[in-house]
């Protein structure tokens, strides 16, 4: 019994939002799990979506109205122009620290083997076409395909 | 820590990382990747080479550096050294393990 003591095997990320800190948690996680030689699936729903959406991938923001870490009361958050203040000056900061942007974010996930999956119902709900997708989505699934592909010991799901 | 390795006393730390790469040679990578159930191919020593040159000149390696090095692409990265790419390449380099999230 447990002979893996408990050692995480596959990482199952849900990404339902597409502000930028929600993205990137999600793809530093699933890379970071490759890292490690753990599988890794990122299934892209709701906003999360976005992510993998070739037209708004490059223009995805830091959420600066509801954030309270950002340290902003939420009337100058929500001032024109904020979110993409806050985004420029964040991704500079990314740059230093060897973040990627979206694009090439999603090539190393790729090519590091992460699985990727589009949800189909948000597809569906948002009038999504294939062609809207990153080239590197394995497929779209529904949630109950994921939870099939969830099967097994040591998998570990995560919801952000 | 020190460890017998192709037949030398080398220090390592206790996750099995080169201390002193002064006590590093082929001989001793050889076994280090036995010991990663890798077999080294020459695509696999021009691999090694760069990360220990990258390491001399005090660059800070990462997934996404190793993939623009044009030396390596991630794919193949992770085809030469599975499952755990930097670490298990780094080990077998006899650098110390990348602290790095990407």
């Amino acid at each position: 019994m447990n002979e893996d003591k408990g050692k995480i095997k596959k990482m199952m990320i849900i990404l339902s939002k597409a502000s930028l800190e929600n993205v990137y948690a999600a793809f530093v996680l699933a890379n970071g799990a490759r890292m490690e030689g753990i599988e890794s699936e990122l299934f892209f729903t709701f906003f999360g979506l976005e992510a993998i959406n070739k037209k708004k991938m490059d223009s995805l923001h830091i959420a600066t109205v509801g954030n309270p870490a950002m340290h902003m009361p939420t009337m100058i958050g929500g001032l024109p122009g904020m979110e993409a203040l806050a985004t420029t000056m964040m991704k500079k900061e990314m740059e230093k620290v060897d973040m990627p942007e979206i694009p090439e974010f999603l090539d190393i996930l790729y090519a590091s083997g992460v699985k990727m999956w589009a949800c189909k119902l948000a597809f569906d709900m948002f009038h999504y076409k294939e062609e809207d997708l990153y080239e590197g989505v394995d497929d779209i699934i529904t949630v109950g395909d994921f939870y099939k592909r969830s099967e097994g010991e040591g998998v570990h799901m995560l919801f952000i | 820590m020190e460890k017998t390795i192709a037949g030398k006393t080398i220090a390592v730390n206790e996750e099995g990382y080169l201390t002193d790469f002064s006590q590093w040679d082929e001989s001793v990578g050889k076994e280090l990747a036995t010991e990663a159930n890798i077999d080294l191919t020459p695509r696999h020593w021009e691999v090694l080479k760069y990360l220990q040159k990258e390491q001399q000149n005090q660059i800070a390696l990462s997934i996404r550096r190793v993939g623009k090095s044009g030396v390596v692409d991630i794919k193949e990265f992770y085809s030469l050294f599975p499952n755990a790419p930097l670490k298990t390449s780094t080990k077998i380099a006899g650098i110390p393990k990348p602290a790095s999230c990407i």
